[in-house]
């Protein structure tokens, strides 16, 4: 028991063992000492999870350097030479990183569009249903999809959507040709926002449930005797009160908006063709890693990482100004 | 409906509205369920079976089943997937439980409160996909199973959600055992952690979900595909394999390309989640994680 925590605890009892300010005066490095000897389960406790956080999450910090270097897998960090901003002026002069960026715009533009209130439409009409046993029974089913893997999701798509799927059956049973939605170029960013509906509609709802179960019931209750029906109560209860939370989702999702659905487009790439399907992150991964232009990889990844950060505090910063609550 | 709990003050249901909520509600489950029930039904359809957009196949059989089970790459896939869940699940639950018992004590340790800004930080920014592949690289782990656990040992949020866990936990049970002269590792293991059973269940399913579904780790850090999980056996047979045929350089391909096969691959990588997805839900909707995390 030391007297950090009976600071912390003003009702414990006062220390049995002697206290800390009666021992002799030592320095900096002999408190550090006394710390990691008094403490020593807690240091090492922490160790293994510290450790793994500084390899695998501020470690590849430094090489993020690899951005402003000629870099050579072979000749490593060290061995390689700084280029400044060559690899930037090169992303930018490159036509295929411009229509990656315009595709990766657009493919947000239409989540935010659709997926965004998705969740939205679909936690207001479940939250209406008056049989709480239907409600849960859609909300086992809409669930489920969030816990499969991309893998799976677009195997299961293709199955249904594909050249060989079902609807194809059903279009050559019907007399009307073939169809394979699943390789057509022309409608991929609508598949992909159909596929991120399907996939986590339902998971998006749980955190609109929380919001609206948060909402006092009195407030309904004195709506309905003025005479409001259930949509006006919708808009002019609900709706307002779950309005902190869509903006906080919404900023979240505004600096993410450099990175969509990184698996999901990756895996469906090969079958719709580069020029629908590049995106910021696939273009890291084609360019730099199986095409070994690693610095211009890292730099697109560098630009990717820091509008990200950019376009969150900013939008932060305009929601606070709206009036919200903000997120930071 | 026997269940329904109108408040009084709500008006009586109008049938024209109950009617489209109905509706909606039929397209809705209709949409998520075809999809998968289509794709199980029929991966018991016979080799001759025609296929249709109808759910039942026209020749029920299990030849998709022992086809896969036969051996080759798809059961060796799933016992690697398997394995790497297990032990990953088991090392990360050890090193998020540790680490969240130690960042509990920011007031009593110096150092915790800098640590527990270091985890959470990490919530907020990423290196890329670059840089972590050159620092897997730089320790020895391409090509190496624990490629797939170790970069991805813990999770922020996990951390941070078992630690507001913790810190809810009665302290007058640790002072008491710290009266009966208990140290603070028999404290972590005899009391903290038997009362912590219900959020390291929850927390140990999703890291276990996400180690079985784990995908561009595998395809970014194994390049022997011998060593391949399911999720990238699924991508390679069922996704390229139908859509591009010119992938057909690795051995795997000596799997009948029949549909029925392919749609079998698709439920053997998905009945774990199934199995364990009622316990999953059971734990979110309690709002054990949303709970958590707001506190």
């Amino acid at each position: 028991m030391d007297r950090a925590a009976v600071v912390a605890h003003p009702g414990a009892t006062p220390p049995i063992r002697p206290n800390p300010r009666s021992s002799p005066p030592s320095g900096r490095m002999r408190r550090l000492a006394r710390a990691l000897r008094r403490h020593k389960v807690i240091y090492l406790l922490l160790l293994p999870g510290m450790l793994y956080f500084l390899a695998f999450h501020y470690l590849p910090l430094a090489g993020v350097s690899i951005a402003f270097m000629d870099y050579s897998p072979f000749l490593g960090l060290s061995g390689s030479t700084w280029s400044g901003l060559d690899n930037f002026a090169k992303l930018f002069g490159d036509p295929e990183f411009v229509s990656t960026v315009r595709n990766t715009l657009i493919i947000s533009f239409l989540q935010i569009a659709f997926a965004f209130p998705a969740p939205i439409v679909l936690a207001l009409l479940l939250n209406s249903l008056l049989s709480e046993r239907i409600k849960r029974m859609v909300q086992t089913v809409v669930y489920l999809p969030h816990f499969l893997s991309w893998v799976i999701v677009i195997a299961v798509w293709q199955q249904v959507l594909g050249g060989a799927g079902a609807l194809a059956d059903l279009f050559q049973q019907l007399g009307l040709g073939s169809v394979n939605v699943m390789a057509n170029a022309d409608t991929f960013k609508i598949l992909l926002t159909s596929q991120v509906i399907w996939k986590d509609v339902g998971w998006g709802t749980i955190i609109f449930f929380a919001a609206i179960a948060s909402i006092p019931p009195q407030l309904y209750e004195s709506a309905a005797v003025d005479g409001a029906g259930s949509l006006r109560r919708t808009w002019h209860i609900t709706l307002p009160g779950i309005l902190p939370v869509m903006v906080l989702l919404l900023i979240l999702k505004l600096g993410d908006v450099l990175s969509v659905g990184f698996e999901q487009i990756l895996l469906q790439q090969p079958s719709v063709g580069a020029e629908a399907a590049q995106v910021l992150d696939t273009f890291v991964y084609y360019r730099g890693v199986l095409g070994g232009d690693w610095g211009i990889g890292a730099a697109a990844g560098l630009l990717k990482g820091a509008i990200g950060t950019l376009m969150i505090v900013a939008a932060n910063r305009i929601a606070r100004r709206a009036g919200s609550e903000g997120l930071f | 409906m026997t269940s329904s709990t109108r408040p009084a003050w709500v008006e009586p249901p109008n049938r024209f509205v109950t009617t489209i909520k109905g509706i909606l509600i039929g397209l809705i489950l209709l949409v998520m369920i075809y999809p998968l029930a289509y794709v199980i039904l029929n991966s018991f359809a016979g080799p001759d079976a025609t296929t249709t957009a109808g759910l039942i196949p026209s020749e029920w059989s299990f030849s998709s089943y022992s086809t896969i089970f036969e051996g080759g790459i798809v059961l060796r896939s799933l016992i690697v997937s398997t394995l790497i869940t297990l032990v990953g699940t088991a090392l990360s639950l050890a090193v998020t439980a540790t680490l969240a018992y130690g960042l509990t004590k920011t007031r009593q340790v110096p150092g915790v409160r800098a640590a527990l800004y270091l985890v959470l930080l990490t919530m907020i920014f990423s290196a890329g996909i670059i840089p972590n592949y050159l620092v897997v690289k730089a320790f020895g782990l391409l090509d190496s199973y624990w490629a797939l656990i170790i970069p991805v040992l813990a999770s922020a949020f996990n951390v941070v959600v078992m630690r507001n866990f913790f810190m809810q936990l009665p302290r007058e049970l640790f002072e008491a055992a710290r009266m009966d002269g208990a140290g603070e590792l028999s404290i972590f293991i005899k009391i903290v952690l038997p009362l912590s059973k219900a959020v390291l269940a929850v927390i140990g399913l999703f890291y276990a979900v996400s180690y079985w579904n784990s995908f561009f780790n595998a395809m970014l850090y194994l390049n022997d595909s011998s060593k391949w999980p399911i999720q990238l056996v699924l991508n390679s047979y069922v996704l390229q394999g139908a859509s591009m045929s010119s992938m057909n350089n690795t051995e795997m391909y000596n799997l009948p390309s029949s549909q029925s096969v392919q749609m079998a691959v698709v439920v053997m990588a998905t009945v774990p989640i199934l199995i364990v997805y009622p316990f999953l839900q059971k734990y979110f909707t309690k709002g054990v994680l949303t709970g958590a995390v707001k506190g």
